[in-house]
């Protein structure tokens, strides 16, 4: 036996032995073919696809009208990437920025100094704009298809629940940079609130942390920015993907 | 009897020439009557059923291999189909008998040679009917072209994701996101202008009360009824044509709200006055300010 053939030999043995080790086993799941004794079966092929964690997402099969890029245009699944993108670029905003009167500032160095500071609050922010627009155009399109029909209403619902709250993020995020159209922008919008019935100075005065923006109620948009509202909001971002499946996958076609 | 289906026959025909080692043909000629069916040596079922022709019928306990008991183990399903299982007892009797009268003589001259590879083999079971299969359960819904999530699915949204971030990060390349002077409460801008997706409401806003533009139009329009849509059109129909109205009114809704956001966005100045935005040139200096090529 060659040399070249033993150290085959010892590797095809170490391998098996670790793909068949406690650990392996433990992460793979059984027809994973990082599994020990995987064959290139039909019935582990479908264990392949059907044990892939991205199908807690999607279903094994779909229909296949619903494929067609024309009917849905991908707009759901685009709003969720756009919130995945806003996720990440947004963190990595978190590094660099502080909810107090340096936040200007803070701002000014992003764009400034740091590197890809000015590319990635660029892309925040067109991101957003982005996700407004596309969540809207999604519920249009939803719309038009009559896809809030039953059994899909309630799933409307928590959409239209989505859109308030991606409004929400928006505009709670519109005020962190610190600048003139943020103040004013949310001084505005504020004011709107104020207009409640009843208890619209209540409204204002909770959602100002006073009677005006300042760095208090950056503070206040600040928390609700970054940790309360995308909490939320991916609360009924689960439900609303769990009702898709549930309610029978994409509706059918007009 | 049911006419047996030709690949059903073909089976059983195989599997019975298998198991006695004649030809299939001849297996098939048997079953279909054509021939005397081939016999083989089971000396102690075959006493059995020599001795106790008669009595079996009645006495069912004793002989456990007798006719009698195989057709009784048959009567239990005799409730659902009444009028096929008849047949079936018929044709058992009749079957068993048959072979049982012409045992004896010809058991012992030719058929030991050709069952040598198993002498012990016994025929336990035959075609007898093909009793149409009925599901259970009804199915309800019509089943649906369906294709794979993988690859029909994921390729094009991974090719959406990635046109996406590509138009972002060249979006984001060329357009600087604003960045006025910093914040101060003392100075205010004119106009204060709210995001673009509040502008809709501030235009209204200029025209109607405060409580109603601002509060009502919003919750009640935008919220409450926006929410219980599903619940107000009980139409069931999916079809444009078929629900004019709802199309109508949504497209109204896209219009109007697109109209209010417009103007607010870009026909307001100082004052929340009317300004055309090509007043200082068609070129959106605004606009261009933002963009930077370097």
């Amino acid at each position: 036996m060659s040399f070249r053939d033993r150290l085959k030999e010892t590797r095809a043995k170490a391998s098996d032995g670790f793909r068949g080790g406690k650990l392996m086993s433990s992460i793979f799941r059984p027809g994973s073919p990082f599994r020990k004794g995987y064959v290139d079966s039909p019935r582990n092929r479908s264990y392949v696809v059907m044990n892939n964690v991205l199908y807690h997402l999607h279903p094994v099969k779909v229909k296949r009208h619903g494929v067609r890029l024309s009917y849905t245009l991908c707009l759901g699944g685009l709003s969720f990437f756009l919130f995945i993108v806003l996720t990440i670029t947004g963190i990595w905003l978190m590094f660099y920025f502080r909810p107090t009167e340096l936040a200007y500032v803070d701002i000014q160095n992003l764009q400034t100094t740091i590197a890809f500071g000015s590319l990635v609050r660029n892309m925040h922010r067109w991101g957003a704009h982005l996700m407004v627009l596309v969540v809207f155009l999604h519920m249009s399109r939803v719309f038009y298809h009559g896809a809030y029909k039953a059994p899909r209403e309630f799933n409307w619902v928590i959409g239209v629940i989505l859109l308030l709250l991606t409004l929400l993020l928006s505009f709670t995020g519109y005020l962190l940079p610190w600048d003139q159209l943020a103040i004013w922008a949310v001084t505005v919008g504020g004011n709107m609130a104020g207009y409640v019935p009843v208890v619209g100075a209540q409204v204002k005065f909770g959602l100002f942390a006073g009677l005006e923006a300042t760095t208090a109620t950056l503070l206040r948009f600040y928390v609700l920015h970054v940790l309360f509202f995308p909490f939320i909001i991916v609360i009924f971002m689960a439900v609303h993907f769990w009702r898709v499946r549930k309610d029978g996958g994409i509706s059918g076609p007009l | 009897m049911v006419d047996i289906p030709e690949h059903l026959l073909q089976r059983s025909a195989e599997a019975r020439a298998k198991a006695l080692g004649i030809s299939i043909e001849q297996a098939m000629a048997e079953m279909k009557g054509q021939s005397d069916p081939t016999i083989i040596s089971k000396e102690p079922e075959v006493k059995v059923i020599d001795e106790t022709p008669a009595p079996a019928a009645e006495t069912p306990a004793p002989a456990a291999e007798t006719p009698a008991p195989a057709a009784k183990t048959i009567t239990p399903i005799k409730e659902e189909h009444a009028a096929e299982t008849t047949e079936k007892v018929a044709a058992v009797k009749i079957e068993e008998k048959v072979p049982a009268a012409k045992t004896s003589p010809v058991v012992k001259t030719d058929a030991p040679d050709e069952v040598d590879f198993a002498p012990e083999v016994k025929v336990t079971q035959r075609l007898l009917t093909v009793v149409k299969a009925k599901p259970i359960q009804k199915p309800v819904k019509e089943p649906i072209d369906k294709v794979n999530t993988w690859p029909h699915l994921m390729l094009p949204e991974f090719v959406a994701l990635m046109a996406m971030t590509a138009f972002l990060i060249f979006l984001s390349a060329i357009l600087q996101a604003p960045l006025l002077e910093e914040a101060n409460p003392n100075v205010t801008p004119n106009p204060a202008k709210a995001p673009w997706y509040f502008l809709g409401l501030q235009e209204m806003l200029s025209y109607w009360d405060p409580q109603i533009a601002g509060v009502m139009i919003p919750t009640v329009v935008g919220l409450i009824l926006w929410m219980a849509f599903p619940y107000i059109d009980r139409n069931p129909e999916t079809h444009p044509s078929k629900r004019k109205f709802a199309i109508m009114f949504y497209t109204f809704f896209l219009a109007g709200a697109g109209t209010l956001t417009i103007i607010g966005v870009l026909f307001r100045g100082p004052g929340w006055n009317w300004v055309y935005p090509w007043i200082d040139g068609i070129w959106f200096d605004d606009l261009l300010d933002w963009i930077h090529f370097e």
